[in-house]
């Protein structure tokens, strides 16, 4: 019974991790309808910077957060108004083949200045539990589930309580009538991508003090995003956030029940089946949002 | 008001509008007619900015605005009630007509607005919590002109407006366009509906092909065998 619950608990923790990751892949997505395949990428550059702001300048990971996600912010801008911006008109093919040239590119940015190495961080609190019972709670990962959950609930009530949050939906639902509501889209764009780019900034210094960092370290996890996004739905935050969730739940359990090698193969069953019976998804906007980012 | 001077518009290869003139001056309603693919839908697109004229000027009140993004164009009083209505469906009525006052000009205006839509339109009032998606067409389609003028306009362009409704609904539209004509509002009004624009407008002009083919005075129109050419081919 008790291994039961720590294998649930651990699959709900590390889901936390994934919905922050898939959040800001989906607000993308469902504003800005690019799939941003170098969204794992921008994971790893978070990873780094939290690691040297560690190493160099002995900043607690928790402490610099708030840093790493100000510099993925101001990145996100950069990269929508110098790469995506003049791209958004062109075929589905050159938006998948410029992202994933992005991709590439810092992947190998990332190994020529900082090698190939696996690098952590070593902190006090890395390996500490907490001991309900018989199950082990591990801190960083409850700090990461917790932070998913306060951001979900944050991006909640941006979106729907504010004017701004609610001109971003506006956009992600009929883009040429909110033009002509006088909302200026190419300005909400490059907030929702900034925005995305900081939530997954947010999430790369919440995952340094439980994970190696490595030049292609966001492939692992941007795979995962992309199960989670479909299995949520396109553009939905409450789905990429209990998208997160049971793509955990679904990982731990495969570990633990047929073979831990096998658990990728079970959510990309789980990837296949989506897209194959219900391709909007769990929780998606609804009809037609499952053609978001080809349009 | 609005003055555009020869308009010419390219969908890539194909010209869409060739050396179109159109004028509409102050408190006015005019009618702008044609059949499906005349250019009427490019025309107004063109004037809110969606839509970039590969040549030939739009003024409004003497200022050029031709090369202006859309919510530029927005903010100096020209607003358009797209076809189809195009709302936000997976809002409630009440964030649809805020969105619609999302612009700073609209802003300041914003409760005053909302007063006379909710006594032009009672039903959105009683209804306002509810998703603009889950409406029938008719009420849509007055979600739709109540979000347009949220926007504070000056100028109004409304596209096809009785598109798909039952007879009795477009008459309360036209109704309503009336009032809002009442209210100062010059109204620019896209319609495949000839006989009923014609009885409200002051002057009307006819697209055939993406070129002008009639302009004048509402009564005079309605009566020119060139209109009937435009909607019948030959």
């Amino acid at each position: 019974m008790g291994e039961i619950i720590q294998v649930l608990i651990s699959g709900i923790l590390v889901g936390g991790i994934y919905a922050l990751i898939s959040m800001g892949l989906n607000l993308i997505l469902g504003v800005v309808r690019i799939i941003n395949f170098a969204h794992g990428e921008f994971l790893m550059l978070a990873m780094y910077l939290s690691f040297f702001l560690y190493s160099v300048w002995g900043l607690d990971p928790y402490v610099s957060a708030l840093l790493v996600v100000l510099i993925l912010f101001v990145f996100g801008l950069f990269i929508q108004r110098i790469i995506i911006q003049p791209i958004l008109n062109t075929s589905a093919t050159v938006k998948i083949f410029v992202t994933l040239g992005l991709s590439i590119a810092l992947q190998n940015f990332a190994l020529m200045l900082w090698r190939a190495d696996f690098r952590s961080v070593h902190t006090a609190y890395q390996t500490a539990v907490i001991n309900v019972g018989t199950v082990a709670v591990s801190i960083p990962r409850l700090i990461a589930f917790i932070v998913a959950i306060i951001v979900a609930l944050g991006m909640y009530l941006f979106l729907n309580k504010t004017l701004v949050g609610k001109a971003i939906r506006a956009v992600a639902m009929e883009k040429r009538a909110a033009a002509l509501m006088g909302i200026n889209v190419k300005r909400i764009y490059l907030l929702a991508f900034a925005i995305g780019s900081a939530i997954v900034g947010l999430a790369g210094a919440l995952l340094i003090p439980i994970y190696y960092v490595f030049p292609t370290v966001g492939t692992l996890f941007v795979l995962i995003s992309f199960v989670v996004v479909v299995l949520g739905g396109m553009g939905s935050m409450l789905g990429a956030f209990l998208g997160g969730i049971i793509i955990g739940l679904v990982e731990a359990i495969a570990g633990v029940v047929i073979a831990p090698g096998l658990k990728e193969a079970v959510y990309f069953i789980i990837f296949i089946l989506v897209l194959l019976f219900r391709p909007s998804g769990l929780f998606s906007l609804g009809k037609g949002s499952e053609e978001v980012g080809l349009k | 008001m609005l003055k555009c001077e020869s308009m010419n518009l390219f969908y890539g290869e194909v010209q869409a509008l060739w050396d179109v003139n159109l004028e509409v001056k102050e408190g006015e309603i005019v009618a702008l007619l044609g059949a499906n693919a005349a250019g009427k839908s490019t025309t107004i697109n063109a004037i809110s900015g969606l839509e970039k004229l590969s040549s030939g000027k739009i003024l409004f009140e003497g200022t050029e605005i031709q090369k202006k993004d859309p919510h530029e164009i927005v903010e100096m009083g020209i607003v358009q009630v797209p076809e189809g209505r195009k709302l936000f469906s997976y809002m409630t009525i009440e964030e649809n007509l805020e969105l619609g006052a999302y612009s700073k000009r609209a802003r300041a205006n914003f409760k005053q607005n909302l007063e006379t839509v909710f006594e032009l339109f009672p039903i959105l009032k009683e209804r306002r919590k509810q998703l603009a998606g889950s409406m029938s067409g008719g009420q849509q389609q007055m979600c739709a002109v109540a979000r347009g003028l949220m926007g504070n306009p000056k100028f109004l362009m409304i596209d096809e407006l009785s598109l798909g409704l039952a007879p009795l609904v477009v008459k309360q539209l036209f109704e309503v366009l009336t009032q809002i004509s009442k209210r100062g509002i010059t109204i620019l009004l896209v319609e495949q509906n000839v006989k009923q624009s014609l009885a409200i407008a002051n002057s009307a002009f006819v697209l055939k092909n993406g070129r002008l083919a009639l302009s004048g005075k509402a009564s005079e129109v309605a009566n020119d065998p060139t209109l009937h050419q435009a909607y019948l081919g030959k």
